[in-house]
């Protein structure tokens, strides 16, 4: 009788703790983040730049003591799944991390389209959420209480382009009225609103958009397009289309001799179009969220640099802002956590909402809607093979060039150097 | 429909767009050439070309890192792709021949998805791209531009389609094919070792898309997700030109190319595409109501 008592006791003891203890969640000095991020499927090298962003993040303020949550110091952890680069995988995951595996807080995976999967859910959950790589506009429009971006939003990426070429106007006693733009953008969320901020400022100079074409996902040649580019004679072509945008761009624009004063990019470093394409590269604008020249400082990395030397050391690739942007949302929830002195999911989203402070990545504070509203984009140009910072003015390592010189002086000037 | 008064003031801007098109539309050509063979011979739909053509391109831009000549590389890549078509015959297709078309279709679309997860591992998602090394040709003032691996892509599709019609025709192993694909049956009773024919043609069909996806590699760009595109376009050629008509395929693919080029300059690019899929549901109707005319004539 005994043992028969004895074994129901330890089986109802062993079924109370599976009850109690299910998945990975925290133990009692670490604090868990959950996150879906693209480690297979088209967004698999960002969502790895997402992935070494968060763990570096982790790590180095773990190795400084951790976060202190009221008065007990707590260890950072980060749960990963892959959410292969699919909408609807995502959403299920982050399901899955705050239903069974019961993380403490949530961590934003790559892209707008995978962003605008999850928040839903978080919301649902009432779950606070930071991200650094959900840039759509459309994102901030919801009313969601329980996300946060440390981002600009993409119609930024390529405003700055559309100044310049307003100033470049001005400089040369053109009326900005006279400039024409040519936009080839692909046919996404996020894309789109990149295209929609250029429209916007093109407006307000009273620029005309001469050609404006949308790129379908699959298409892999701009031979129509760049022909009526040669045709209409734009003063910029910008373009746009994650990295194969890039180097779709940068590859045909080059091999058609296609002229234009200006280029303009987005995505250029996570593309590599420098090491890709060298001289052909050169005079291209690159819209980008961060630079490794730009002098903020945190206590957890110290600057930019020596983030970016950090980062080269542990994964052997130079940071893209996609990494650092990542970097930075693990930095703003351990500053809320530690704010806000509970784990409690409503107090910190009441410190994360009073967010104010700067990392290397740049300074951040929030809006009512949960995007960053302190933080500037930069504009840099390819400038014999380096990326060279030319607006905002405060960053600027360099003047733009403007007007581009045409390819035949380019090749007859790579004659000369050669020689 | 101010572009197309553009086209009508510059009419020169239709030659680059003709030219760029029947350039563009050969690389898919050749594409299709594989497709035809193996859907004409073993009647079985290959979903998993695009990712030959995928993993032609990896060979082609390795080959390249390691100081190979991208031209060269391409040659290698197609001997190296059709070593490859031969193993999965052997693992996978051998099993499925002869059986029900829904069964290839899935097949092939498993071994597409397993390729392309086995890419993304092995060489990661980043876009690749290889400089060709040629120069390009400039006419008119630089208003018609031709990239000259546009030029070597297209005599390449030329030269294989031209091969493929001359080994089909007058070798031994061609006329086997020939012989298996018009009836496999009759053919084992004549003594032809079908099983044989059908791994070569399947390897035959690996080679040529090698050969593509290195060509693709110097004139756009290859990421292990970029598959679908070249089954889909090959799959279209292959029914334009209508199913057995190899020579039909390279006629067909340019022409498709030519009209998606004007249909993107006049349209713009986001109707490029759905542009040739209308043309092709429209080709499939008004061949059909032929097809339904001569049925009644033989009735």
């Amino acid at each position: 009788m005994y043992t028969k008592r004895s074994i129901l006791a330890a089986a109802i003891g062993i079924a109370l703790l599976a009850g109690a203890a299910p998945g990975i969640a925290a133990t009692d000095d670490t604090i868990v983040l959950g996150a879906a991020v693209s480690l297979t499927g088209k967004y698999s090298t960002n969502g790895k730049n997402t992935k070494d962003g968060y763990d570096l993040a982790v790590k180095v303020i773990n190795d400084k003591g951790g976060v202190k949550v009221g008065n007990k110091a707590y260890k950072l952890k980060v749960v990963y799944y892959d959410d292969e680069s699919t909408s609807a995988r995502g959403a299920q995951l982050v399901e899955r991390l705050i239903g069974q595996d019961h993380v403490d807080f949530v961590l934003g995976p790559y892209s707008s389209a995978l962003t605008k999967a999850i928040a839903p859910v978080t919301e649902k959950y009432k779950m606070p959420m930071v991200e650094g790589n959900g840039a759509d506009r459309s994102l901030f429009q919801q009313g969601y209480k329980y996300m946060f971006a440390v981002l600009n939003t993409s119609d930024y990426y390529l405003r700055a382009a559309v100044n310049i070429l307003a100033d470049e106007a001005k400089k040369a006693g053109r009326d900005p009225k006279s400039v024409k733009i040519a936009i080839a953008i692909e046919n996404d969320n996020f894309s789109q609103d990149v295209r929609d901020g250029i429209v916007e400022d093109a407006k307000k100079y009273g620029m005309q958009v001469v050609i404006d074409d949308k790129l379908p996902a699959d298409l892999n040649d701009m031979t129509a397009t760049l022909t009526k580019v040669k045709a209409l004679k734009p003063d910029a072509l910008m373009i746009s289309g994650h990295e194969k945008g890039a180097v779709l761009g940068i590859r045909q624009v080059a091999e058609q001799k296609v002229y234009v004063p200006m280029l303009a990019l987005t995505h250029c470093d996570s593309a590599q179009i420098t090491q890709k394409f060298g001289k052909e590269s050169d005079y291209a604008f690159c819209g980008s969220q961060w630079d490794v020249s730009m002098t903020y400082t945190d206590p957890w990395f110290g600057n930019s640099q020596q983030y970016a030397n950090m980062f080269k050391k542990a994964y052997n690739y130079d940071p893209p802002y996609q990494a650092a942007e990542s970097t930075a949302s693990v930095e703003v929830f351990a500053d809320a956590l530690k704010r806000a002195g509970s784990l409690d999911k409503d107090k910190v989203r009441d410190a994360l909402a009073k967010t104010d402070m700067t990392t290397f990545f740049g300074p951040v504070k929030f809006d009512a809607t949960g995007k960053n509203i302190a933080k500037s984009m930069v504009m840099y140009q390819v400038q014999h093979e380096k990326y060279v910072v030319v607006a905002p003015s405060k960053w600027a390592e360099g003047k733009p060039i403007y007007p581009a010189p045409t390819w035949d002086k380019r090749e007859a000037d790579s004659k000369v150097s050669r020689k | 429909m101010s572009n197309l008064s553009v086209l009508i003031d510059a009419p020169i801007l239709l030659v680059q767009l003709v030219a760029s098109g029947i350039l563009v539309g050969a690389i898919f050509a050749l594409v299709a050439y594989g497709m035809a063979l193996v859907w004409g011979v073993m009647n079985i739909i290959n979903i998993a070309q695009g990712e030959f053509v995928m993993l032609g391109g990896y060979i082609v831009f390795y080959l390249a890192g390691a100081g190979v000549q991208p031209l060269f590389g391409i040659p290698i890549a197609a001997a190296a792709m059709f070593v490859f078509g031969f193993a999965v015959y052997r693992a996978v297709i051998c099993r499925i021949v002869g059986r029900d078309m829904f069964v290839s279709i899935l097949a092939t679309f498993g071994i597409s998805i397993l390729l392309q997860q086995l890419a993304n591992q092995l060489f990661s998602a980043d876009i690749r791209t290889l400089p060709s090394g040629l120069p390009t040709f400039s006419f008119d003032n630089g208003l018609v531009t031709i990239a000259g691996i546009k030029i070597v892509g297209f005599v390449a599709a030329l030269v294989v389609g031209v091969a493929l019609f001359v080994f089909l025709r007058y070798t031994r192993i061609g006329r086997a094919i020939r012989a298996t694909a018009q009836n496999a049956r009759a053919a084992r009773v004549l003594g032809v070792d079908t099983d044989r024919v059908y791994a070569t043609t399947f390897a035959l069909n690996g080679a040529i898309c090698g050969a593509a996806g290195g060509l693709v590699a110097m004139t756009w760009f290859i990421q292990p997700y970029l598959g679908l595109t070249y089954t889909l376009r090959s799959f279209m050629i292959v029914i334009a030109a209508g199913l057995g008509n190899l020579p039909g395929v390279i006629v067909a693919g340019s022409a498709l190319g030519v009209l998606e080029e004007a249909a993107g300059f006049v349209l713009g690019a986001e109707y490029q595409t759905a542009f040739v899929f209308l043309l092709l549901i429209v080709l499939l109707i008004g061949r059909n109501a032929l097809l339904a005319r001569q049925r009644k004539y033989l009735r």
